[in-house]
């Protein structure tokens, strides 16, 4: 198929409809706007379901509904309107029923900024809602696989009756590149949809979707059978990428659209002799962090560098041990860390880990 | 279930609607969310949409009424119901779609999503049981508590001044367009019940013929946290709650009288 140059809310709402989504349920707030508009122009058209709802927290609870009676739903939104959607993103977790999400993460802490950040991390991958439970967390670097993973997204949703956020930084929503959509895949017609959903009670016992049990017993008999899904989901479903690790003995370590920057870091640093590699993790719950503990075993050291105060950090650190020196370097308030700044940090750890591995 | 033969010189004249289960209710003695939900469940029998038909419980006293309705049910977060209601109703428009919200779930902090649903004219349809209090609580006051009325997080009597005055919902939601029945009802005695029983079938009645939003208000009692006997509670709604809440229709919208 040919490529289209698209910008990215634009692209995700356009691949989320390509990859058969039934309904979407939104509310404005920039810089994932977009999303919202590209709905409710091309939903009718399909003959699907649009509805701005009256808050995030409306709207995260109509997706709720909608994924209970078994139609393949998203919402999208960035951080503070994620913010308020996280009471209901532990109900579905807890209740088990398929649903999407966008976070198009802005500045913040407060009302914050409308520029691109990755402040959102803690909340996405630790904090998504009260409760014991992660989402599964894709986080696009370009906006091809923004498309990419939206429709993955739906999949893993889908696959593990969990949710399943899509985490990018307003400047994946915000700009344009080429992209190949997904093909248009029909959308599943209503008599199809799952037997545990909620279609009426027709020949068959009521069906019943809840997230409350009041028996310690019961609740802790939920909370071990969503906790063997997670760990089925992180052992299948890490996903990352290299680039010119094979022999790295530094490591950077990013995602998103720092990821991407960090690519050319990589570059720069080898044409002045540092033998730089970059882990870019693609999940960022489950999180690559197998794959980082043998790299901690390689390279001499490793630099974190993300749009916040240093938030994924933590999870490399837990996953090297202390195996080699993990340093961070990060900007926050919407800021995008550029390729000559981050360099003089390699620079930095590459004069601090000289002479070999630490211990 | 267990069945009981009937002997031949016998009719059977009541029995429990198919859309209940026989699960033992939580409700209080005294309470009349046990005489409402059965009120539901004969006219959803009576309409025979049972087996299409989707409810959502809220949270406070009735939060387990998907265990007490034999229908498929889900559970939401506190005053989300319609939220829910509307995601549900909007992606299977051919099935039956309500809440049952007491008055904390639906007045207070579901006030939004109840405005907004009915604004929307969404084809839901909602049963709203006011007993002026949070029952599952324990008794604190509620939007609906009246003005004096001692509750235990109003111990020298709800001020107005201080916390506002309660709220008529019906008299709220009637003045918006997409709303096409609103009714206010108690069940305290044999004719009320009869009047307030009518009401739930015109509101499923208004949602199957596509005319708006609907929903029947119901007075109920709390002899628990009103420290009432059953009577007492009855004469309660009959001299402070009503004169507050008249009962009626507030609205009736065209093409209602004709179902």
């Amino acid at each position: 198929m040919a490529k289209e140059l698209l910008e990215g809310n634009a692209a995700i709402a356009e691949a989320a409809i390509r990859a058969g989504v039934e309904a979407f349920f939104g509310y404005p707030i920039t810089p994932q706007s977009e999303v919202l508009e590209h709905f409710s122009r091309r939903m009718p058209e399909e003959g699907r379901v649009f509805l701005q709802a009256e808050s995030e927290v409306a709207a995260i609870n109509m997706i709720y509904g909608a994924a209970c009676a078994g139609a393949r739903v998203m919402t999208s939104s960035s951080s503070p309107g994620v913010s308020l959607m996280q009471e209901g993103i532990s109900y579905i977790a807890c209740s088990e029923v398929p649903a999407v999400l966008t976070n198009i993460m802005r500045g913040g802490p407060g009302l914050g900024n409308v520029q691109p950040a990755q402040s959102d991390y803690f909340q996405a991958v630790k904090s998504a809602g009260h409760g014991d439970f992660h989402m599964i967390v894709l986080a696009p670097a370009n906006v091809q696989e923004a498309v990419d993973l939206i429709v993955l997204a739906f999949e893993l949703a889908e696959k593990y009756r969990t949710i399943a956020m899509l985490a990018a930084d307003g400047s994946i929503g915000q700009m344009m590149e080429p992209v190949e959509l997904p093909p248009m895949r029909p959308v599943r017609p209503p008599e199809e949809r799952p037997s545990w959903a909620l279609t009426g009670a027709k020949g068959r016992e009521h069906n019943i979707i809840t997230s409350l049990y009041l028996g310690a017993e019961n609740m802790e008999e939920v909370n071990l059978r969503l906790q063997a899904k997670l760990k089925e989901i992180a052992a299948n479903e890490v996903r990352w990428k290299e680039y010119s690790t094979e022999d790295a003995d530094l490591l950077l370590v990013s995602f998103g659209t720092v990821g991407r920057i960090c690519q050319t870091v990589v570059r720069e640093a080898r044409a002045n002799g540092v033998k730089a590699g970059l882990l870019r993790p693609i999940t960022l719950w489950p999180f690559p962090s197998a794959r980082l503990a043998e790299l901690a075993r390689q390279v001499r050291g490793m630099l974190v560098v993300e749009m916040n105060a240093g938030q994924m950090v933590e999870d490399v650190r837990l996953a090297v041990e202390g195996r080699c020196p993990v340093r961070f370097y990060g900007r926050m308030g919407g800021i995008v860390p550029l390729p000559d700044e981050i360099l003089p940090e390699l620079e930095k750890l590459d004069a601090e880990v000289v002479g070999g591995r630490e211990g | 279930m267990s069945t009981v033969e009937i002997p031949a010189d016998m009719e059977l004249v009541y029995e429990r609607p198919e859309s209940l289960t026989d699960a033992h209710t939580i409700y209080c003695p005294g309470c009349t969310h046990g005489v409402i939900h059965r009120l539901v469940a004969e006219v959803l029998d009576e309409l025979g949409i049972r087996e299409r038909t989707i409810g959502i419980a809220p949270v406070g006293c009735s939060v387990l009424a998907y265990e007490y309705f034999n229908a498929d049910f889900a559970e939401a977060a506190h005053g989300r119901a319609p939220a829910m209601a509307t995601g549900i109703k909007r992606v299977s428009p051919g099935k039956v779609v309500f809440t049952y919200q007491g008055d904390g779930d639906l007045a207070s902090i579901g006030m939004a999503e109840i405005v907004q649903a009915a604004n929307r004219g969404e084809l839901i349809t909602v049963f709203f049981v006011n007993n002026a209090t949070y029952g599952m609580t324990g008794g604190q006051m509620a939007p609906t508590t009246l003005p004096g009325q001692v509750t235990t997080s109003s111990p020298y009597g709800r001020d107005v001044r201080v916390a506002g005055y309660p709220t008529k919902m019906c008299e709220l939601l009637s003045v918006l367009p997409g709303v096409a029945y609103i009714a206010r009802h108690t069940v305290i005695d044999v004719s009320s019940t009869r009047r307030a029983k009518k009401a739930i079938k015109t509101a499923f009645k208004v949602q199957l013929a596509g005319l708006g939003f609907s929903m029947v208000e119901f007075l109920s009692t709390c002899s628990t946290n009103w420290h009432m006997s059953l009577p007492e509670s009855r004469q309660w709604i009959r001299d402070v709650m009503i004169p507050y809440y008249p009962l009626g229709e507030f609205k009736v919208a065209d093409g209602v009288k004709e179902l």
